[in-house]
């Protein structure tokens, strides 16, 4: 595995990088086709390697000068299997959004590959890539500012059609459209009206509509309910459960919420500053941290039971997240954390096995990015 | 600018337990109203509560549900028209707010009662500096000088323990993070040490780990200046952290009042029941979320008899017609259960069984 980023700071360490089949493909109808190929449940959907993004930071207005560069996502390593849930947590600032729109193909990689179906497709382009993001789609935060307020709840369901005509027929298209509305619980007779004629929760509905109505495989929520009020939350939570039985989806699912990815996922990763610190299982991420920010994060939630308080033992991390465009040297948690020595200045811990857990079974043994990852749990009462 | 004259302190002195009469700051059957083109939008409709000093009560509602406008209404600051105030009584220390001239409620804001806004990077003015913003305080309320101000701000910065806060006063709310200005809010809630506080969503925008360290900070504060606070959220979780006692409001009604651990026990009321039911959990993974039906009403046409009943599971032709009064919830046998009240028909039906 080649160094993607500056010499002498190594990259996550990643998981079965060999394991990546790159289907190198012949020629674009090749490619479009293979793209069809079905995916066996619990077989690597998407695979993402190394992944990089700097925006860069110029000065001088005529002439630009890079003067440096954020890294909002450096070398972030993970993989998405066909039918599951992985959630992706942290603060802000560190990154996640900036993922998804990598993901997307929103915005072009610095370095690093996004594996779909083996496909690279960071690199593709034209059809090949129109190809692919029918089967990656987008629900996004804001149910109030993505929905365009001038089109029929009709027409924003049914524009991914214009683009993609090969999935529904011209006269096929309002059939369609009300069958989603049916799907996401609207009554198919609102397909008339504005968007400003529903509630906070329904207008996430149509979001979520529009993002079914290419059969994607792949769906990527980033904050889908953290908008809405915490009784319609739990319905659109339940809503995109049942969709995802349903259709087969593979959803990542991007929060704040560290109870709400819980709830939803199968997996969890927790990012820190453009970094992952910590990926596993929900119950190994939860039940069993071993990343120092992991556990401070997950103390600091508060949970909704007074007799907890007395009892749960609350780290309380000093100070704020440091500059993604500088960040610290080596950890980039170490300015913050209670345990941090001269080696996390000095060495970049590789997100991996810890050793000393490599040969139990127990659940601590999954990947953590810490020179002195230990157990501990935070999250029930002592 | 008017200076406001500090010698003649209106209400009650602050030390003055005394003379208290009544708890610090008691609202009774408030009711408040906006005149829209669409028709009358009733926001609040009578709504008690009271907070003693040194007390901690978590207003609890959705978007909606009046929290915030009962808020504005104590600190005064809704706009008439088009708000109007028909009926009810906001009493501090004894004495009616409603009753008191511009000049005595300007006395009192900020200097006794000093709210925090939820959007900090809105609610400072971006063209000042913090410490020009925060020393407006003294100026204003105490009449100190601009240095002088200037000395306290610094002192305050310190207070909520913002770093280098000498070096920072002359920094732009821009400069700083979101954390840091909420303490700032903080701070400026404090300056003159007031009888009360109402924080609204204080830290819904932040960060979970910066949340915790407003949340601390603040409970920190409270505890010295042993001050009353009002806080309002939708968060369970971190009412379940601070609270002392817990009013729920839904369609500018309370619904449910209990002390906080009473409430998470054992809920009177459906609504409450449905909330607690319907978040995920971070220490427990269960199946399918409770999910409450349906959506927060309307203010323009709240449903007749009890404003929650098109959602509830129990809703009987009696919800449709009557409106159920706050009254008091017992034990089984009668035994009275201090701090708690429910207003639902079926509310025994509800926490007894």
């Amino acid at each position: 595995m080649a160094d993607t980023t500056k010499a002498g700071e190594p990259t996550d360490a990643t998981p079965n990088v060999s394991g990546v089949q790159v289907v190198e493909a012949e020629s674009e109808e090749q490619a479009v086709a293979a793209l069809d190929e079905p995916v066996e449940r619990g077989e690597p959907i998407l695979q993402v390697r190394n992944l990089v993004k700097h925006f860069p930071l110029t000065q001088g207005i005529l002439i630009k000068r890079q003067v440096g560069a954020v890294k909002a996502v450096d070398g972030i390593s993970f993989d998405l299997y066909q039918g599951e849930t992985l959630g992706i947590v942290g603060e802000s600032g560190c990154g996640k959004s900036t993922v998804a729109k990598l993901l997307m193909n929103l915005e072009r990689a610095t370095a690093g590959e996004i594996f779909y179906k083996g496909q690279d497709i960071t690199k593709l382009s034209g059809r090949a890539l129109k190809a692919v993001r029918r089967n990656i789609q987008m629900i996004f935060q804001d149910p109030y500012t993505s929905l365009n307020p001038r089109m029929t709840v009709g027409d924003i369901i049914g524009e991914p059609f214009d683009i993609h005509p090969e999935v529904a027929p011209k006269g096929d298209r309002r059939r369609r459209v009300q069958e989603l509305l049916d799907v996401v619980g609207l009554n198919p007779e609102y397909i008339n009206r504005y968007p400003h004629q529903f509630s906070g929760g329904q207008r996430q509905r149509i979001g979520i509509a529009r993002g079914l109505a290419l059969n994607p495989e792949v769906i990527i929520c980033d904050e889908p309910v953290s908008a809405l009020d915490v009784s319609v939350q739990a319905q659109v939570i339940n809503l995109m459960e049942r969709l995802q039985d349903e259709f087969n989806l593979s959803y990542i699912f991007i929060a704040h919420d560290l109870s709400i990815v819980r709830h939803i996922s199968d997996r969890v990763g927790v990012m820190y500053l453009g970094r992952m610190a910590e990926i596993g299982t929900d119950e190994q991420i939860y039940e069993h941290p071993t990343h120092p920010y992991t556990q401070a994060l997950l103390s600091a939630v508060p949970v909704p039971d007074p007799d907890a308080r007395e009892h749960r033992e609350r780290i309380i991390l000093t100070g704020d997240v440091p500059s993604p465009a500088n960040p610290p040297s080596g950890c980039r948690f170490r300015t913050r954390c209670w345990k941090a020595q001269d080696k996390c200045a000095e060495e970049t811990p590789l997100l991996a096995i810890p050793e000393r857990f490599k040969s139990s079974d127990s659940p601590a043994a999954h990947e953590s990015a810490c020179h002195f990852a230990e157990e501990k749990d935070v999250v029930h009462a002592a | 600018m008017t200076i406001i004259d500090p010698t003649d302190a209106v209400p009650a002195p602050r030390s003055g337990d005394g003379d208290k009469t009544g708890p610090l700051l008691e609202v009774r059957d408030l009711h408040v109203e906006f005149k829209t083109r669409e028709g009358v939008v009733r926001a609040v409709n009578g709504v008690n509560y009271s907070v003693d000093s040194g007390e901690t009560l978590a207003v609890l509602g959705e978007s909606g549900s009046g929290k915030s406008v009962t808020a504005q209404a104590i600190m005064g600051i809704l706009d008439m028209p088009p708000a109007s105030i028909p009926k009810g009584e906001i009493r501090f220390y004894g004495q009616d707010m409603l009753k008191m001239s511009g000049e005595e409620r300007r006395k009192l804001r900020g200097a006794r009662i000093a709210m925090i806004f939820q959007d900090a990077l809105s609610s400072l003015n971006p063209v000042l500096s913090v410490g020009f913003q925060l020393g407006e305080m003294f100026r204003v309320h105490q009449g100190l000088s601009r240095k002088e101000a200037k000395a306290k701000a610094i002192e305050l910065m310190d207070r909520v323990k913002i770093p280098a806060a000498a070096a920072r006063v002359n920094d732009y709310p821009h400069q700083f993070s979101g954390g840091m200005r909420q303490r700032i809010m903080i701070a400026m809630a404090l300056a003159l040490e007031p009888d009360l506080i109402i924080a609204d969503e204080p830290t819904t925008a932040l960060d979970v780990t910066v949340q915790a360290q407003v949340m601390d900070l603040l409970a920190e504060l409270q505890r010295e200046y042993r001050m009353g606070l009002i806080l309002i959220t939708h968060d369970l979780g971190v009412v379940a952290d601070v609270a002392d006692k817990i009013a729920v409001m839904y369609a500018g009604r309370i619904v449910e009042t209990a002390p906080v651990h009473e409430l998470y026990k054992r809920p009177a009321h459906p609504y409450t029941r449905g909330l607690l039911d319907s978040i995920p959990r971070l220490d427990l993974k269960g199946q399918d979320l409770y999910a409450i039906k349906g959506l927060p009403p309307n203010l323009l046409k709240v449903p007749s008899g009890c404003a929650f009943n098109p959602r509830c599971e129990r809703a009987q032709d009696i919800c449709r017609t009557d409106l159920p009064p706050l009254v008091p919830v017992t034990e089984r046998d009668g035994t009275e259960l201090p701090g708690r009240a429910s207003a639902c028909h079926f509310w025994k039906e509800t926490i007894h069984g």
